[in-house]
């Protein structure tokens, strides 16, 4: 379904991917993992057209999108939820979440809205609340929500994990349990090397830039090279 | 001695200016809050609603007789629809280009941008001072006979509805429709909303589009408020609008309504207690004490809030 080919992304002379080849299958959720600064975040946001790749392909449903405009891609049926949340702060709740629905119809954000309040009771509760105001893992779930308002064919997600409570962490791993299940592919991002792995039916591990290892979740979860350097022995 | 009716008087004609310099402020601050720059040419685009207005005006009044308020609508209405266009035009080829780069080079784009304006319309138009029929006359007066007599004319009354009707629909825009939400969304977080598919090229555009609209009304109005213009009409009141917007809190809508009042406020009360000559010392000692104590303004948010 996604396909990076041999990507190199630069910020100004400094090359921070070198060369990289993933590849995510329709259906699949797809777990990278990598120390801080290898190169994540610069991965995903490649996919996303910002920045663009400097050599190499990226393919999204056969669709050759490396040189399209960010907002064209976002388009086409890919949404993230991005590091760092970045909800809108001083947008209410529902205000964010007609954002992420930003370019469908009236009837279809009614329709999404419904759905991510089902997915996320909380958010409803707190519908009329300003973003900004909110705590960590309820701007989390609204940043996944947002994302879901799009309907799209393949969610991407930045460590969204990343400072929340052991407890929400448990929620928002069922949740993309949950979008799978809805047939929706997810590419996800993780520090947290087990849980990530665990659900994954395919991951990748990413060393300063280039690819390291790829494997199934499972195998990759009983390598030695990935308990040692990620998983605290 | 203290006079109650001239305090009054000085008053209204404070609020009635300050009207207009909150219509032409807006423009400043929503740039602003979605760019982070300060568009210059945008009192360039005010004194082009002017010329605008009394162009359309002049040649309606040459088909003779026709019916007053349509006349004003019309020209209101061409008004708008030019400096919208420069507005729009402006961005395209001057901020767009350099978006992204050092703050200076916008900055110094927008300089050269309002000069280009200036010097265009010198060429096309003169750049002598041209008479603006003020169609609109009478009043009401009030006060006590022996002491000092308050006029609101019916001129200042149409500037008061004409502004509250604009940001009426201004604020109606911003907080209910979807482009407005846009506009906010992208003012927090530009990258986020194009992640989300949003075309922000599209929306940065629409502010200019808007504010050049609302600078068209407070072009029109001034005009015959004032009885003349010349090209260097938006100059002044493009810094009055300006210096309106950063005591308001730059970026905050709410804030360049309410710089715009209490800026017009003040100007009238030095003109009428002192004298006119201080009008203009006035406000521009007020931009620099705010910018000296509170660069925030009165009602903008601390940059803190832009995580
Ligand atoms: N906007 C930028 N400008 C310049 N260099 C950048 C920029 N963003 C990231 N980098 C550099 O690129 C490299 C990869 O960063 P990236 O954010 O992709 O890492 P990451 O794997 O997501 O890390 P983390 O786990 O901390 O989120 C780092 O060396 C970083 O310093
Ligand atoms: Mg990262």
């Amino acid at each position: 379904m996604l396909s990076l080919e041999n990507i190199h992304t630069h910020y100004g002379k400094i090359e921070a991917l070198h060369g990289v080849s993933v590849e995510v299958n329709e259906g699949e959720i797809v777990s990278l993992i990598g120390a801080n600064g290898a190169g994540k975040t610069t991965l995903l946001m490649t996919i996303c057209g910002d920045p663009q790749a400097s050599a190499g392909r990226v393919l999204f449903q056969g669709e050759d999108i490396t040189h399209k405009p960010t907002s064209d891609i976002m388009r086409s049926g890919i949404a993230i939820a991005p590091e760092g949340r970045r909800v809108f702060p001083g947008l209410t709740v529902e205000e964010n979440l007609h954002m992420g629905g930003f370019f469908t119809s009236k009837d279809e954000i009614r329709r999404n809205q419904k759905h991510v309040f089902e997915l996320f009771p909380r958010l409803a509760e707190r519908k009329n609340q300003r973003a900004g105001t909110m705590s960590g893992g309820e701007q989390q779930m609204l940043a996944i929500g947002r994302a879901l308002m799009a309907k799209p064919r393949m969610m991407i997600l930045d460590e969204p994990s990343l400072g929340l409570a052991p407890l929400i962490i448990g929620q928002i791993f069922d949740i993309i349990r949950t979008l799978r299940d809805e047939g929706i592919t997810v590419f996800l991002v993780e520090q947290n090397a087990k849980q990530a792995l665990k659900l994954a039916d395919r991951g990748y591990v990413l060393e300063t830039g280039r690819i390291r290892l790829e494997d199934t979740g499972a195998n990759l979860l009983d390598n030695e090279e990935v308990q040692q350097a990620y998983l605290g022995g | 001695m203290f006079d109650e009716f001239y305090f009054l008087q000085q008053l209204i004609n404070g609020l009635t200016v300050g009207s207009a310099y909150a219509l032409i402020a807006i423009g400043y601050t929503m740039v602003y809050g979605i760019i982070g720059m300060i568009n210059f040419a945008h009192g360039e685009i005010y004194m082009i609603g002017a010329y605008t207005s009394l162009i359309v005006i002049t040649g309606l009044a040459a088909l003779n007789p026709v019916w007053l308020p349509l006349v004003l609508l019309v020209a209101l209405i061409c008004a708008m629809i030019v400096s919208s266009s420069m507005g729009w035009a402006v961005e395209r080829v001057a901020y767009r280009p350099v978006r992204g780069q050092h703050r200076l080079i916008p900055l110094i784009s927008a300089i050269g941008m309002s000069i280009f304006l200036q010097n265009y319309v010198h060429l096309a138009q003169g750049s002598r001072n041209i008479g603006f029929p003020s169609l609109i006359d009478g009043g009401f007066t009030f006060g006590t006979s022996e002491g000092f007599q308050t006029t609101i004319s019916n001129m200042q009354l149409t500037i008061f509805a004409t502004t509250l009707v604009c940001m009426t629909l201004l604020s109606l825009f911003i907080s209910r429709s979807k482009t407005g939400r846009a506009c906010r969304a992208v003012s927090q977080d530009r990258k986020m909303s194009s992640l989300l598919g949003i075309d922000t090229n599209r929306i940065i555009a629409a502010t200019f589009v808007i504010g050049a609209a609302l600078a068209a009304v407070a072009g029109l109005l001034l005009g015959m408020y004032y009885g003349s213009i010349d090209p260097l009409f938006g100059f002044i009141a493009g810094l009055k609008a300006f210096t309106a917007a950063v005591l308001g809190g730059i970026g905050s809508i709410p804030g360049a309504m309410l710089g715009g009042l209490i800026l017009g406020v003040a100007e009238s009360f030095t003109a009428g207690y002192l004298s006119s000559e201080y009008k203009d010392v006035v406000s521009f000692s007020l931009l620099i004490l705010i910018l000296l104590f509170r660069p925030t303004g009165l009602l903008g948010k601390p940059e803190v809030e832009k995580i």
